[in-house]
């Protein structure tokens, strides 16, 4: 049989398949619309604004303090560090200066939220490739964060701990000691996490040399977070523009210069050792002070443009504010890092197949609210 | 043909004696079939419930425990809750293969459980081509796998099911080579018969070091022939949904369900019989009390169906061409180089007998 | 400003950058005169532009500091390509980082705002461009310098209708494809989902 026969016998043709809005690796209500050829991708389009609240739109009508609230709901594994990022932004533009009490409890906080999502995307990483029982172990030490949060200020998912000017209330008696416990435990469960699943042969097999982005490529789809540091492309706000009490702390920023899937799930498991020693560097030396100074009930920004950049799990958050003086933004611009990081699916998973795709998602680390914002 | 235990002799006779010899043939098998029917349902449901529980102790959760003592009723509440379903279906699907690939699936894991010799007499089929027959039934179970993924109309389902034919067709021939290399001490392929060689030692221990290898492959083998975890590429709910079964609810759903379960026993069991000595107790301790068997047997399954649930809780799944790679890469070869190694130690007397 | 306040390891001060771009698009009115003065306040956010010149400005692009922590330039929509290029390309600058792309609807104009860093200088700068055509507003696209540029126009076309030349698939985002109007313009109403108090 000459190969003319054979391929018009066996012609292979390229097909579309719906991945999603309701699908267990798309991690929410992502749609993906696929383009494969039997179980080649050959483009990715992502569908969004399943859930989509315009809280851009609404930020136009409501107060600074009403604000905070709303960037909850937006990556809401990372809520704590959402709001410190709009509480900075109204704090810098009425050059308010916070107490340092408030500024080492927000880091700590906010490394404490780091940790909590890496635990859940490490499960949930697992899950994707297939290993149900991370996800449980995940959530796990997941839980005692929570529960550290549940203690200081009553919510365990949308914390709206930030107001501006400080913090809502002062820390909780037992939040130092619980939070050193939670650092003593989680030391050693954390090489038990390499032991399930990143020495696995499979886990290895499934993700190394997988969705390799580059750095040039990286930088160019303005990833951010874990994704642009396992590409080698040095990120991480909190380095480059430490905010609160992170121009303090030594920690090493977690970069890898593969780029692969492999990649992109070391740098993760390194930042949460890297959040515990930040946590551990400042945890013994909270100062003593106010946790709040006074604003005024009706925060009004100066005339101006304000942006402030922060470090959430998933990458750089950016908040953009036009003020036109009144009591709410002329225009607010959230700048979510799930958003960027999405962009780039297309570019890296072409090539792939589904379950490289899969794999690839999971590492990409998507929060869907934040994409859809 | 069909030999039962001592005191099913005493049912054959009356039946015999009773009525014409065709009838009573024909009502003894219909009496066997009930009995296995129902050893078949137990099964399933009491493996479904170990899993479960074995998931929940590997994942620190307590896992089903309310339903009768420790949970043992959790499985038959479900049996009846997905019975009362509704059972809903494609409007495009091909309504007749729709229908008849979870029949195809259960009965051919049924067709598998009449040969295993649970313990001496207890074996409802004992062919002269036991082994044989064993693997062509459990190569049927794809077709309707096959079948099912196709008549959904759709995508995903039929990607799940080409996988799994891919899958099957490419483990069969593991299956198929390790259990010959164990035939080649045994030189007959009846099962009966295999469990009486295994009287001078359990062929794992004749056979020593290409019967381990042997055995290992046999179980990775396995592991992908019953679509489990890390192989199962033709379900992989994280990335096709549920895969061929996406269509598929209420009883329909549960027979392939069921029928994972029981492939899983088989798989276990055609282990237990070829390497481990059947029903056979370690050095003979309770030769004595031939009923026992059922125990040896059935605690040799367990112990290696335990192993396919770690394998399960435990690993991540491979990529369909990672999957393909191991096999036509690593275990064939190293199948065929055991083969020729266990013939060698055969010719030359090497095996280990007692 | 807060705590932009500091860490780029940059000779690059503003004001050397706003001479270097500025340089690049030299105001042909500006020849003439021989001693220029860089003109750098602009009116922020505004929509009445300076009537009377009484600097000329040496270059076609604006320059403003005030009211924002980065360095601001005004660009004409017919420039934006070219000085976004040569940001992106010129080894002085290399604004290889588009890090924010937003859509400001100004009142009466409708603009886009580009946040840029270069990833080897860490110094920022902020690109804005306008236009008061509010029926059929039209950019060039970015996305052929920076890839992110992609996502962030199609948003930007979804909410406010901003139309980009040469993209590649521009089209709705997040909104169905037959929603009506652009929610994130000031003159957006609906009547029904909208609470405003």
């Amino acid at each position: 049989m000459d190969t003319t026969t054979i391929e018009t016998n066996f012609r292979s043709e390229e097909y579309f398949i719906n991945m999603g809005p309701q699908h267990p690796a798309t991690h929410g209500v992502l749609r993906l619309l696929l383009t494969i050829d039997g179980e080649i991708i050959k483009k990715v389009e992502p569908d969004l604004g399943y859930i989509h609240r315009s809280i851009e739109k609404m930020c136009e009508r409501d107060t600074y303090q009403q604000i905070v609230h709303l960037t909850d709901r937006m990556d809401y594994l990372s809520s704590n560090i959402n709001n410190e990022a709009v509480c900075l932004t109204v704090e810098n533009a009425l050059e308010l200066e916070v107490p340092d009490r408030v500024k080492v409890i927000r880091t700590i906080i906010g490394e404490l939220t780091r940790i909590s999502s890496h635990c859940l995307w490490w499960g949930v990483m697992g899950m994707d490739v297939g290993a149900l029982t991370t996800y449980f172990y995940g959530f796990r030490d997941r839980e005692l964060i929570n529960d550290i949060f549940e203690e200081t200020c009553g919510a365990r998912l949308t914390m709206n701990y930030n107001v501006p000017g400080g913090l809502m209330f002062d820390i909780h008696p037992n939040f130092v000691k619980r939070t050193k416990d939670f650092i003593a435990h989680f030391k050693t469960k954390l090489p038990e996490y390499d032991k399930l699943l990143t020495h696995n042969v499979i886990f290895q097999k499934r993700t190394k040399g997988i969705g390799i982005l580059t750095k040039e490529d990286a930088i160019s789809f303005g990833a951010s977070g874990p994704v642009g540091r396992a590409s080698g492309y040095s990120c991480d706000v909190r380095k480059h523009h430490p905010y609160s009490a992170l121009d303090k702390v030594k920690f090493q920023e977690a970069l890898k210069t593969e780029g692969d899937t492999y990649a992109r799930y070391l740098v993760r498991i390194q930042e949460m050792w890297e959040s515990l020693s930040i946590i551990e560097q400042l945890i013994d030396n909270i100062p003593e002070g106010e946790y709040r100074v006074a604003t005024n009930a009706v925060i009004k920004l100066p005339k101006g443009e304000f942006y402030q950049r922060v470090e959430t799990a998933r990458g750089e958050l950016g908040v953009y504010i036009i003020s036109d003086g009144v009591k709410s933004p002329y225009r607010l611009k959230f700048r979510s890092p799930g958003f960027s990081n999405l962009s780039l699916l297309n570019h890296i998973a072409v090539g792939g197949k589904i379950g490289d795709l899969v794999a690839t998602m999971a590492t990409l680390d998507l929060v869907i609210p934040d994409i859809d914002r | 043909m069909i030999r039962a235990l001592s005191i099913t002799r005493s049912i054959h006779d009356w039946l015999y004696s009773s009525m014409s010899e065709n009838m009573a043939y024909f009502i003894e098998m219909v009496l066997i079939a009930i009995v296995y029917l129902a050893i078949f349902a137990v099964a399933g449901l009491f493996l479904v419930l170990i899993e479960r529980r074995v998931a929940a102790w590997f994942q620190l959760r307590i896992g089903p425990n309310r339903v009768g003592f420790q949970g043992l009723l959790q499985t038959m509440a479900d049996a009846l809750k997905l019975l009362s379903k509704e059972l809903t279906g494609t409007e495009k699907a091909d309504k007749f293969l729709y229908n008849l690939a979870p029949y195809f699936v259960i009965i051919t894991a049924l067709m598998a459980l009449a040969v295993i010799p649970f313990t001496q007499d207890f074996q409802a089929f004992d062919i002269n081509i036991g082994i044989l027959f064993l693997i062509a039934i459990s190569s049927i179970g794809v077709i309707g796998i096959l079948l099912g993924g196709w008549s959904s109309n759709n995508k995903f389902a039929l990607i799940g099911a080409m996988r799994s034919g891919v899958q099957t067709i490419s483990y069969e021939l593991s299956i198929g080579l390790s259990l010959l290399t164990m035939i080649l001490i045994t030189g007959s392929l009846q099962l009966s018969e295999i469990v009486e060689v295994q009287k001078s030692g359990w062929l794992i221990v004749q056979g020593h070091i290409p019967a381990i290898i042997a055995f290992m492959i046999y179980m990775i083998a396995g592991t992908a022939e019953t679509n489990r975890a890390p192989f199962d590429m033709a379900e992989a709910e994280s990335e096709l949904g549920a895969g061929f079964h996406t269509e598929y609810s209420g009883m329909k759903f549960a027979y392939f369900f069921l029928a994972e379960f029981i492939n899983m026993f088989i798989i276990a069991a055609i282990a237990t019989t070829v390497f481990f000595g059947a029903w056979l107790s370690p050095f003979g301790i309770t030769e004595s009390i031939p009923i026992l068997g059922v125990f040896w047997f059935l605690a040799k399954a367990m112990v290696l169906v335990f192993l396919m649930m770690w394998f399960r809780w435990t690993f991540p799944r491979l990529r369909v061409d990672q999957l393909l790679t191991l096999e036509w890469k690593y275990l064939l070869p190293l199948n065929l180089m055991n083969i020729v190694i266990m013939a060698l130690i055969v010719w030359l007397n090497l095996t280990i007998q007692f | 400003m807060g705590s932009m306040k500091d860490s780029k390891p940059t000779d690059m001060t503003n004001q050397k950058l706003q001479e270097l771009i500025g340089s690049w698009f030299p105001n042909p009115e500006a020849k003439s005169i021989p001693d220029v003065i860089v003109e750098d306040v602009i009116e922020e956010g505004s929509d009445k532009k300076p009537t009377a010149e009484t600097i000329i400005n040496p270059s076609l692009l604006e320059f403003s500091e005030e009211g924002s922590q980065f360095l601001n330039i005004f660009v004409q929509p017919e420039q934006l390509h070219t000085l976004m290029s040569e940001l992106k390309k010129n080894k002085e600058t290399y604004f290889d980082y588009l890090f924010c792309l937003s859509g400001v609807d100004w009142g009466t104009e409708l603009g886009v705002v580009y946040h840029l860093e270069s990833t080897t200088f860490r110094h920022t700068v902020v690109v804005k461009v306008k236009t008061a055509d509010r029926e059929n507003p039209t950019f060039d696209s970015v996305y052929d310098i920076w890839a992110t540029a992609e996502f962030h126009e199609r948003e930007v076309f979804d909410f406010f209708g901003i139309k980009f030349n040469n993209h590649p698939n521009l089209k709705r985002l997040f909104l169905t494809e037959e929603w009506e109007g652009f929610p994130l313009r000031k003159d957006y109403v609906d009547e029904i989902n909208m609470v405003i108090k």
